[in-house]
């Protein structure tokens, strides 16, 4: 299959610091591809390289057969970026946002002119193509700057968390835009923590920590490779005795606080027994990504 | 990657002070009003009060003494309020760079954009005082009108060093810095109000280090008529600061924005 991005060993490094560890990724042309770590673990960073946005210490870092380190600019021409923070010129109206970013990239009015059309209808901005940035609302901002990373019809587009603060309703939105430009063939690679978002969209991801790449492949994969296929999760006080039965049972147990996440192949005995104490609320559900991050990561908080 | 590297100048940069006209015609009422006012003010206040009991200096009235001072120092202010707060603004709370950065332009075609309206500026507050002097009397004749290319040398000149300051900025207040130790002193010493032979011969020596010193020395004559004493040393001097600031600020925003 046919690479649109290719990274051999690449390193970012602040100070003693190492935001990326030497990273090996190749991401398929037309996919979906998704970078999943928690808070500092290098993803942005990694978009920013693939960019030229944040020069590179050492290894190879090829987009479009292109060395990103030669031509960053030739890159970011046929690249659509939306960024973490909405970065909307606030001097400009809706259409008029479209119509600037389209002149950065030397685009004549007259060859973005349906284009623009097309984008307001994209972002179901029509109504509003004349507001004020401020008076949109969040989840109109996402899709307008979405609708805006498009202006130049762009072979991939990197997003960096894109539905991160906004509402169940807009998220879905955001996703189903992002699933209509896939099938139009756009490569798609975005980082996220959420798992959700990972599982739905993702053809193949790579979970990232502290830098390195932890594992890497499709989601399903992913998940029958590196956890148990269900979870039995215990909560309070009354579950503090279960661990030993649940391990009796064959799980793996992990403990956080007072909660138990019991982790098995075969769930029928130990469900059975947990049914008959009076009681006692458990849930128990398949196994996610959200599990195989927790495993390959930690429980530990991030800041 | 070595951010002192050369800038490149590009026509790329044409879009960015196409980006930034389009935000000044939308506010083209208060522009145009801080334009006339404020000078006409000056002129008014100063140039009739003062001159009242001046008289005469440097053997012209103090209004066109005045008028060919203020029309070089309004172009420095003009610049260095836009390469400081504006450039500034759009550089760090707006995040604007940041998206202009994610196309196929680079840190060099932005300050130069910001650089080239930030001497457009300049321009306009120039051809306002302008129409103010002329219609007071003060201006001597029709090749006033190079005053005009000169302004736009001006602003260039103080917005590289404005952007220099915009790059280490931190915050908005670390502009004060700046004006109290550099606009305002110049504005005061370099020959705005008085020659400045009438300065201690130290300081004399002193302030035609200063860029302000130089801009006034071909605005004054250009405007109030006289004789155009080493054209070619002033606008050097005055390239050369807008160059080299243009040099250190395009190093610095790369160092600062390309983490």
């Amino acid at each position: 299959m046919e690479h649109i991005v290719s990274a051999r060993g690449l390193v970012k490094q602040f100070g003693a610091y190492r935001a990326v560890d030497a990273v090996d990724f190749d991401i398929p042309r037309g996919s979906c591809f998704g970078f999943l770590g928690p808070n500092g673990a290098g993803k942005t960073t990694t978009l920013k390289m693939m960019l030229g946005l944040s020069p590179q210490m050492s290894g190879s870092l090829e987009v479009y057969g292109l060395q990103v380190s030669e031509q960053a600019r030739q890159i970011r021409a046929r690249t659509g970026v939306v960024p973490q923070a909405d970065n909307l010129d606030p001097d400009f109206t809706v259409i008029e946002n479209l119509k600037t970013y389209a002149s950065y990239f030397g685009l004549k009015p007259a060859v973005v002119g349906d284009r623009l059309e097309a984008l307001l209808d994209f972002a179901a901005l029509q109504g509003r193509r004349d507001s004020k940035i401020h008076t949109l609302s969040g989840g109109m901002k996402r899709r307008l700057v979405i609708a805006r990373a498009l202006i130049n019809q762009p072979e991939m587009v990197v997003l960096d968390e894109p539905t991160t603060g906004l509402d169940p309703q807009a998220r879905h939105v955001i996703w189903s835009r992002l699933n209509d430009l896939k099938e139009q063939g756009t490569t798609l690679v975005l980082t996220t923590h959420y798992m959700e978002e990972a599982e739905r969209l993702c053809d193949e991801l790579v979970i990232m920590d502290q830098g390195r790449i932890l594992a890497q492949g499709q989601p399903a994969a992913l998940i029958s490779c590196h956890v148990e296929p269900e979870v039995i999760e215990l909560r309070g006080e009354r579950s503090r005795p279960l661990g030993d039965v649940a391990l009796r049972h064959g799980c793996r147990v992990e403990r956080l606080g007072s909660s138990l996440y019991c982790y098995t192949d075969d769930s029928a005995p130990f469900v059975s027994e947990l049914k008959q104490a009076e009681g006692l609320t458990f849930m128990h559900r398949p196994a996610g990504l959200e599990d195989v991050f927790l495993k390959l990561t930690g429980r530990e908080l991030r800041d | 990657m070595n951010y002192w590297q050369p800038p490149r100048i590009r026509i790329d940069a044409i879009a960015v002070w196409k980006r930034n006209i389009q935000v000044w015609r939308k506010l083209i009422g208060p522009a145009v009003l801080m334009n006339f006012g404020e000078p006409t003010l000056y002129l008014l206040g100063l140039g009739f009060g003062l001159g009242h009991f001046v008289g005469e200096m440097s053997g012209m009235p103090y209004l066109a003494f005045l008028a060919s001072g203020i029309i070089a120092s309004s172009a420095m202010t003009t610049a260095t309020f836009e390469g400081m707060y504006s450039v500034y603004t759009r550089m760090d709370p707006q995040r604007t760079y940041e998206a202009i950065m994610a196309t196929p332009l680079e840190v060099d075609d932005i300050l130069a954009g910001e650089m080239l309206w930030c001497g457009t500026k300049s321009l306009f507050s120039g051809i306002a005082i302008l129409l103010v002097a002329s219609m007071l009397g003060v201006v001597s004749g029709w090749q006033a009108l190079w005053v005009l290319p000169v302004v736009f040398l001006i602003g260039l000149c103080f917005a590289g060093m404005a952007m220099v300051m915009s790059a280490f900025a931190t915050n908005y207040d670390f502009f004060n810095y700046y004006f109290v130790l550099a606009i305002t002193p110049m504005f005061i010493l370099c020959g705005v109000f008085y020659p400045i032979d009438s300065l201690p011969e130290l300081a004399q020596a002193a302030v035609q280090l200063l860029p302000l010193t130089h801009a006034v020395a071909l605005t004054r004559p250009l405007v109030a008529g006289g004789e155009l004493t080493m054209p070619l040393l002033h606008i050097g001097v005055l390239g050369l600061y807008g160059f080299v600031g243009f040099y250190i600020s395009v190093a610095l925003v790369r160092k600062r924005l390309l983490v």
